[in-house]
């Protein structure tokens, strides 16, 4: 049995669990940020 | 918005939600996701390639043992994110911060999806070692049922959302929720069936040293980018509320 393929994907999942969680929320963070920042400029 | 004109704010409590108005803690918020979640990921690599290229692997799981370096701080903040969303929670029930509601809603995704890790990387440790994928274990059904409470808080929370409510039933679950904690953390001892016993306290562990040292950096390195993500997610819902109140009053 080859050992290391359990841990790459023990590691791919934890790094596209956390990576697209990450990215997820930061993209979201920008959006509402930039149109609360578009909307205040606006008046 | 200020929180201290929130109806069915307590403003009779002391200088410790100084933090809670959210202009202040957009202040602090702002510089201090970059540093948390940037620290969090030079961390995690760093104990990840530490762990995968610096350790001896073990005499019986041979390789797999690094599984650990991930799994364990993903377990850790499977259940860490549902205490502090239990807190988060009992904070809103008590003082009826919007806030602390915030924070809650904030963490639950977070827990959600490293909960999900824990069990994920579980698993597929489990297949070399244990020779099964899966087994009807306390520690993995109680692991399992966290997962599932997350979610279920996560509608919950949305729909509560969705018809207007003031965040008190979720607030109620997050905290009533938080009674599986000790079940999870006594599970190996209640249940001892195939999970192992507890091998890492505070003070001390069953674990060599020399196997031991890349832990302390993912499980800090991840609980910086858990805290990194849920200032990130806080944010987006402070700036959402801010565009809905000022759409609001525009079309008034």
């Amino acid at each position: 049995m080859n050992h290391w393929a359990f841990v790459v994907a023990a590691y791919a999942v934890t790094a596209a669990g956390a990576g697209g969680l990450a990215l997820a929320s930061w993209a979201a963070m920008r959006r509402a940020e930039r149109a609360a920042e578009a909307l205040r400029q606006r008046g | 918005m200020d929180s201290a004109r929130e109806p069915g704010y307590r403003s009779d409590v002391p200088a410790l939600h100084a933090l809670a108005n959210p202009a202040r803690f957009l202040k602090i918020a702002r510089p201090l996701t970059p540093i948390l979640f940037w620290l969090g990921a030079a961390l995690t690599l760093f104990g990840a390639w530490a762990g995968l290229t610096q350790t001896p692997a073990d005499y019986l799981q041979k390789e797999t043992v690094r599984i650990l370096y991930i799994h364990v701080p993903a377990a850790w903040l499977g259940m860490g994110g549902w205490s502090g969303l239990a807190l988060a929670s009992l904070g809103y029930l008590i003082w009826r911060h919007p806030l602390a509601n915030l924070a809650a809603r904030a963490m639950a995704p977070v827990g959600a999806v490293f909960a999900a890790t824990c069990l994920a990387t579980g698993s597929i440790w489990g297949r070399p070692t244990w020779g099964t994928w899966w087994e009807w274990d306390g520690r993995l059904t109680s692991m399992l049922l966290l997962f599932f409470i997350y979610v279920a808080y996560i509608a919950l929370a949305r729909a509560d959302a969705e018809r207007g409510g003031d965040g008190r039933v979720p607030a109620l679950f997050g905290v009533a929720g938080s009674v599986l904690l000790p079940i999870i953390r006594y599970s190996v001892i209640w249940w001892n069936t195939l999970h192992q016993g507890q091998s890492i306290g505070l003070t001390s562990s069953t674990i060599d040293g020399s196997m031991l040292w890349p832990l302390f950096f993912t499980m800090s390195g991840f609980t910086l980018l858990f805290a990194g993500i849920v200032l990130m997610r806080m944010r987006a819902s402070l700036a959402a509320q801010k565009v809905e109140a000022r759409l609001k009053r525009m079309a008034a």
